[in-house]
C-alpha cells in the first residue's frame, strides 16, 4: 500500500504539514489533468472504461483537493496568522480550479442518458484539464508569487528533501491505490447487479432508469 | 414532384453555412429580443447596485475597471444561458444535425452571435457606466477601451458557446451555465480588468501594458482551439 | 443492375441507460419500397428512424443506408435522407418561408424550390407569417416541405399524417406517399391503412422485432397484439 515516513524536522510541528500539503496539491492537480487525458482516450475509443478512469481520477483529485485546502489553511494560520490570503496567487488559482471541478459531479448527475453523460463529462474534463495550467499561469502573471513558499532553489536540502520526495511518492501511490480501489469496487458492483438481474430474471427493458452521477461499466453482453 | 431532375444539391461550404446560421440567429434575436435588451438592462441595474453596495458615486482606476469587467461578465452569463435554448426547444439542433454540413460551423456562428450581442450590450453599458459611475472622461481612451473589450469578448464568446452547448441539454441548465463559465473566464476577467485600469484612471490614459493583451489573445486562441476540437462531441448522439 | 438494398439492418441495437431501446433488429429493404413499422409508444420506432437519419449512432449491429455504413459514412448519407418526426423542426418566430429558406441554405438547395414546395402544399398565402400563428395542420405541411426540400432518396416518416385533414393529406401524398417513388420507412398506428401501403411490415415491442413479414403474411391480429 502506501507508507508515510515519519519525519524528524527541527522546525516545529507546523512545518510537517507541508509534507502533507504540497504532495496533496501536486497529486490533486495531476489527477485533474490526468482526468482530462483519460477523457481524450474516452472520446477517441468510445470505450466506457476510459470514462470510468477519468471519472475516478477527477473524483479522487477533488477529494484530495479538499485536503489541500484544509491543510493549506491550517498551515497558513500557523505561519501567516490568517486562514486565507488573497494576495497569494497559488491559493487563489487552486480555489478556482477546485470550484470548477466541484461542478463535475453535478453536471454528470444532470444528464440522464449514460452515454451522453459520459461524453459530456469527457468534454468537461478536457476543457478543465487544459484550464488548470493556464489558470495557474494567468494568476501568477497577475500577482507575482507573494509569500507562498516555493520549493525550488535549494530551499529543501538533505533530510528535508528526502522526506519530501518520499511523501510525494507516498501520496502518488495512495492516489493510485485509491483510484484502483474505487474502480474495482465499481466494476464489481456492476457485475453483481448484472448477475442479480439475470438470476432474478428481470427484464432489463423494464428497469426504471435510475439517475446517477457515476458511470457504470456496461457489462451487458453484446 | 415533377421537379425531379436528378440534380443533386451541393452542400454549402463552412463559410456559407456559418453565414446561413448567423443570419437565422440574428433574425430570431431581432424578432424575439430575448438576449440583448435583458443583458443591457441587467448591466445598468448592476451599476446601480454597485453604487449602493460600494457607497460610491464615482469610481476610477482599478475599481472602475473591476466593476465594468464583472458587470460585463455577469451580463454575458445571461446571454450564455439563452444561447441554445431556442434551438433546444424548437428542434433546431436536429434540423442542423440533419444537414450535410460541418458541425463546427455552429460553434463559429453561435460564438459570432454571442460576440455581437456582447458588443451591442457593451456599447450601451459603457455609455451608461460613463454617465453613472465613471469619474474620468470616457473619451480619453475610447479606442483602446474598445480594443480590450473586443479581445475579452472573443474569449467570453468562445468559452460561453462551449459551456452553453454543454449546459443546454442538462437538467439545471441555468445553474450549470454560470458555474462552468465563470471559473473558466477568470483569466479573461483578470486580464481585462488589469488592462482597463490605466485607461480608466484619472489624470490621462496610461498606455495599456501589452502583457494583458497578449494574455487575452493567447487565452482566446487556446480555448478557440479546444472548443473547435471538442464541440462535435457535444452535438452528436 | 439488380435492385440494391436501400436499407440493410443487422442485429441493430441501441440502449438508453440499462434499458434497450432497440435490439436485434434485422431486415433488408429494397430501393423504392416502403417499410411500415408498427408498435406501441416506446417500442423503439422513433429510435429506429433516428438511427437511419444519422441522428443516433447504432450501439450494436450494423446499419447500411444506400450502401453506406453508419456511423462511419454518415456524411454521405445525411444529404440523401429526409426525416419527418414528431417535431416539425421549425423556429416559431420565423415565417414558414424563412424557415424553409434557412434549411435550403443548409442543404445547398436553390431558393426556387422553396416556392415550388410552398405552392404544392397550398401555403403560399401564409408563408410569410410566423410559424407560431399557424395551425397544427399547416405546421405539419411545412414540416413535410422541410423534409423533402433536398429531394432525399430515403424518406423517414414518423406518423406523417398526424394533424392533417383529408384535403391536406391529398396535398402531401405526391411528396411523401407511395407515388413519390422513394424508399420509405413509415411508422403507423393504423393496421389496415399501414398494411395497404407497405411492401414490408415490421412490428416492434419493447425494442425487439416481434413481427417481420410482407403485408400479405402480416396477420392483423398479430399487429393488434403488439399494442396489448
Amino acid at each position: 500500500m502506501f507508507f508515510y515516513a515519519p519525519n524528524d524536522v527541527d522546525q516545529g510541528f507546523v512545518q510537517k504539514i507541508l509534507y502533507l500539503h504540497v504532495p496533496l496539491a501536486i497529486v490533486s492537480l495531476g489527477g485533474f489533468v490526468a482526468g482530462g487525458v483519460l477523457a481524450i482516450m474516452h472520446l477517441r475509443t468510445r470505450a466506457s472504461k476510459w470514462d470510468m478512469r477519468s471519472y475516478v481520477a477527477i473524483h479522487m483529485a477533488l477529494i484530495f483537493g479538499v485536503g489541500v485546502l484544509i491543510t493549506g489553511s491550517i498551515w497558513a494560520r500557523a505561519s501567516w496568522g490568517t486562514w486565507w490570503e488573497w494576495r497569494e496567487a497559488t491559493l487563489v488559482s487552486f480555489l478556482i480550479v477546485f470550484l470548477l471541478y466541484a461542478t463535475y459531479q453535478p453536471v454528470r448527475f444532470a444528464i440522464e442518458d449514460r452515454e451522453r453523460q459520459a461524453r459530456y463529462a469527457s468534454v468537461f474534463a478536457i476543457t478543465a484539464g487544459v484550464f488548470v495550467p493556464l489558470n495557474f499561469m494567468a494568476v501568477r502573471f497577475a500577482q507575482p508569487s507573494y509569500i507562498h513558499p516555493r520549493l525550488g532553489g535549494g530551499s529543501l536540502t538533505g533530510e528535508m528533501l528526502a522526506t519530501f520526495l518520499l511523501s510525494l511518492l507516498g501520496m502518488t501511490l495512495l492516489f493510485l491505490t485509491l483510484v484502483k480501489y474505487e474502480m474495482t469496487s465499481k466494476h464489481t458492483s456492476a457485475q453483481i447487479a448484472s448477475l442479480r438481474r439475470r438470476l432474478l430474471g428481470e427484464d432489463p427493458s423494464e428497469l426504471p432508469v435510475r439517475r446517477s452521477a457515476a458511470p457504470t461499466l456496461t457489462t451487458t453482453t453484446p | 414532384m415533377s421537379s425531379d431532375h436528378g440534380h443533386r444539391p451541393t452542400p454549402p461550404g463552412t463559410l456559407a453555412t456559418v453565414g446561413a446560421l448567423l443570419r437565422k440567429e440574428l433574425r430570431v434575436e431581432l424578432r424575439t429580443l430575448e438576449s440583448v435588451p435583458a443583458m443591457t438592462l441587467f448591466a445598468v441595474t448592476t451599476f446601480v447596485l454597485f453604487h449602493f453596495g460600494l457607497n460610491r458615486s464615482a469610481v476610477d482606476g482599478d475599481l472602475a475597471a473591476g466593476i465594468l469587467t464583472v458587470t460585463v461578465l455577469f451580463a454575458a452569463v445571461l446571454g450564455i444561458n439563452r444561447l441554445f435554448v431556442a434551438d433546444e426547444e424548437q428542434g433546431g439542433f436536429d434540423g442542423f444535425l440533419l444537414a450535410p454540413v460541418d458541425r463546427s460551423a455552429l460553434l463559429l456562428a453561435k460564438a459570432l452571435a454571442l460576440g455581437l450581442y456582447l458588443v451591442a450590450v457593451e456599447t450601451m453599458a459603457v455609455a451608461a457606466f460613463a454617465l453613472l459611475l465613471l469619474k474620468p472622461p470616457l473619451t480619453q481612451a475610447l479606442p483602446e477601451l474598445a480594443g480590450v473589450l473586443v479581445l475579452a469578448d472573443i474569449g467570453i464568446a468562445v468559452i460561453g458557446t462551449l459551456v452553453a452547448a454543454l449546459a443546454v441539454r442538462t437538467r439545471a441548465r441555468d445553474l450549470i451555465g454560470p458555474l462552468l463559465a465563470l471559473p473558466l473566464l477568470v483569466p479573461v476577467a483578470l486580464a481585462c480588468a488589469r488592462a482597463l485600469t490605466p485607461l480608466l484612471s484619472a489624470g490621462g490614459a496610461g498606455g495599456i501594458p501589452g502583457r494583458w493583451l497578449t494574455m487575452l489573445a493567447l487565452y482566446d486562441l487556446v480555448f478557440a482551439l479546444i472548443a473547435y476540437a471538442v464541440f462535435d462531441f457535444l452535438l452528436e448522439d | 443492375m439488380a435492385n440494391v438494398a436501400a436499407i440493410e439492418l443487422e442485429q441493430v441495437g441501441r440502449h438508453y441507460g440499462e434499458r434497450a431501446a432497440l435490439s436485434g433488429v434485422t431486415l433488408e429493404l429494397e430501393a423504392g419500397r416502403t417499410l411500415v413499422v408498427f408498435g406501441p409508444n416506446g417500442a423503439g420506432k422513433s429510435t429506429l428512424l433516428r438511427i437511419l437519419a444519422t441522428l443516433l449512432r447504432p450501439q450494436a449491429g450494423s446499419v447500411r443506408v444506400l450502401g453506406h455504413a453508419l456511423p462511419a459514412e454518415r456524411w454521405a448519407v445525411r444529404a440523401r435522407v429526409g426525416l419527418l418526426g414528431h417535431d416539425p423542426l421549425l423556429y416559431r418566430e420565423l415565417s414558414g418561408r424563412e424557415n424553409l429558406v434557412f434549411h435550403a441554405r443548409l442543404h445547398g438547395v436553390p431558393a426556387g424550390r422553396v416556392d415550388e414546395l410552398l405552392e404544392a402544399v397550398a401555403l403560399t398565402r401564409r408563408a410569410d407569417e410566423p410559424v407560431r400563428t399557424l395551425s397544427r395542420g399547416m405546421v405539419q405541411r411545412l414540416a413535410v416541405c422541410r423534409a423533402v426540400l433536398h429531394q432525399p432518396d430515403v424518406l423517414l416518416l414518423d406518423e406523417p399524417r398526424a394533424n392533417l385533414d383529408p384535403a391536406a393529406i391529398e396535398l402531401v401524398e405526391p411528396l411523401i406517399g407511395r407515388a413519390a417513388g422513394r424508399t420509405r420507412v413509415v411508422t403507423s398506428h393504423d393496421p389496415a391503412g399501414g398494411r395497404l401501403e407497405a411492401d414490408l411490415v415490421l412490428g416492434l415491442r419493447g425494442g425487439r422485432p416481434a413481427l417481420l413479414a410482407s403485408p400479405a403474411d402480416a396477420d392483423p391480429a398479430a399487429i393488434a397484439a403488439l399494442y396489448r
